[in-house]
């Protein structure tokens, strides 16, 4: 591979890795503050002012830590697909110290995703688990996880890890439109989608507020862990570690 | 909680647990490396100044 | 192409997980598809597309008022619908909390004598809609509950 594909001009700045590691070091007192504030909000949000639902009563607050791990998965999943993509084409090392930094959380959410909707599977449907097409290809996406860091430790030299790894993330990326529509597609136990459909949500709003402030903390604490493991990769390029 | 406490709080704390984790364990090793960056350096400052003597 | 052994090693290890996800995704689909064909609508077994004494699964939505438990034992009898056809399900267990007549239900279990299923599992099916038992009850009082309520 040679550099055939010209490197776009916004990239020049924010592709240098000692340029990332300053702006990340500003920005990230202020990040982690709001993250914390708006988890503990959200937490206790769900956990004791939403008011209980028609037909799950307390049971549906599992939806506060459930949903937005799950939502978080994928996209944490396609940000780590997008960013191993651009370190492919364009050589860029952030990027793809940024692919390697969103795997372990991705696969946190999805870890969280599976047990705490085993945990609500249990007293409503009636059992831990079954395998439909949802929760199939939700476990479907840890194991892609799990293999992608499998992949990086397997192969000693980063280059070479880096490239073979975005292309498994490149191929996996067919699991997200799946995981996503599988409760149309497929005759399944998990209900459709409750914010994300055609016309209003099919929530309250005394429901749905908690629902979006922990997503918003979701997505930072995310955007948290991918700086903080991304800065700690630059210091162990420059330490040769 | 009407009967899914246990399912209720097993979620959330583990939730809290593996969250927290994922945030503390790159903090660490960011302590690590920052102190093994500086011990480097002190190393390298000892080198020149024995050069310099 | 020469490699050295380790480096042999390693392109085998990723070489295994890459094709590890591969057969894992291949085999859950044809899981899923199996899943699929084994799964019945009431007008399928009146109709008697369902084999007898197989493992199969029925979903549909519990008659109101069909419900009977059976007293001191956990056993209950329920007719289940999908609007056309009718059939009835045997069971004896703890139901899940979202059991409930009117409700979505999908039962594992197999086709007996007589167009009933005994079933040894009930699972509960719930929709997208989540709203305070205030909210629900003034919905239902204003008459616009059914249109509300879609999904089965």
């Amino acid at each position: 591979m040679t550099h055939a594909v010209p490197v776009p001009h916004s990239f020049y700045r924010l592709a240098s890795p000692h340029y990332f590691y300053e702006q990340s070091g500003r920005l990230l007192p202020w990040l982690a503050a709001v993250t914390l504030v708006l988890f503990l909000t959200g937490l206790v949000w769900g956990l004791a002012f939403a008011p209980a639902d028609y037909q799950q009563g307390n049971g549906f607050r599992i939806m506060y830590v459930h949903v937005p791990a799950a939502v978080f998965s994928m996209s944490v999943y396609v940000a780590m697909a997008v960013a191993g993509g651009i370190g492919l084409i364009w050589r860029l090392k952030v990027a793809a110290m940024v692919a390697r930094s969103c795997a372990p959380i991705g696969a946190a959410f999805t870890f969280l995703a599976l047990v705490t909707g085993s945990l609500w599977g249990k007293p409503m449907w009636g059992a831990w688990w079954v395998w439909d097409a949802r929760l199939t290809s939700e476990l479907i996406l840890l194991f892609l996880y799990l293999g992608y860091m499998a992949l990086q430790e397997a192969i000693e030299e980063r280059d070479t890890a880096d490239r073979a790894s975005a292309v498994l993330a490149l191929v996996g990326l067919i699991n997200i439109p799946i995981i996503h529509y599988s409760v149309e597609w497929w005759y399944t136990l998990h209900q459709g989608a409750t914010i994300l459909k055609l016309g209003r949500p099919s929530i309250a709003p005394a429901m749905l507020w908690p629902l979006l402030v922990m997503l918003a903390a979701y997505g930072l604490l995310a955007l948290l862990v991918v700086l903080l493991r991304t800065r700690n990769e630059v210091l162990e390029r420059k330490l040769n570690i | 909680m009407g009967g899914y406490a246990f399912y209720v709080w097993t979620a959330y704390c583990l939730t809290v647990a593996v969250l927290g984790g994922a945030v503390l364990l790159p903090l660490l090793r960011y302590r690590r490396l920052r102190r093994e960056a500086a011990r480097r350096e002190r190393r390298e400052q000892r080198q020149t100044e024995v050069r310099n003597r | 192409m020469k490699l050295n052994p380790v480096r042999r090693k390693r392109l085998t290890l990723a070489l295994i997980i890459v094709v590890g996800v591969g057969v894992a995704v291949g085999l859950t689909l044809y899981a899923l598809k199996q899943n699929i064909n084994l799964f019945y609508s009431p007008s399928q077994i009146v109709a008697g597309e369902a084999p007898l004494q197989r493992s199969i699964r029925v979903g549909g939505l519990v008659v109101p008022g069909s419900v009977q438990r059976e007293p001191n034992s956990l056993g209950v009898v329920f007719t289940l619908t999908d609007t056309a056809q009718q059939i009835q399900v045997r069971y004896t267990g703890i139901l899940p909390d979202l059991f409930r007549e009117g409700q979505g239900i999908i039962a594992h279990g197999r086709l007996v004598a007589g167009g009933v299923v005994q079933a040894d599992e009930v699972l509960a099916k719930h929709d997208e809609n989540y709203m305070p038992p205030e909210v629900a009850d003034s919905l239902k009082q204003a008459g616009v509950w059914r249109q509300f309520k879609q999904q089965p």
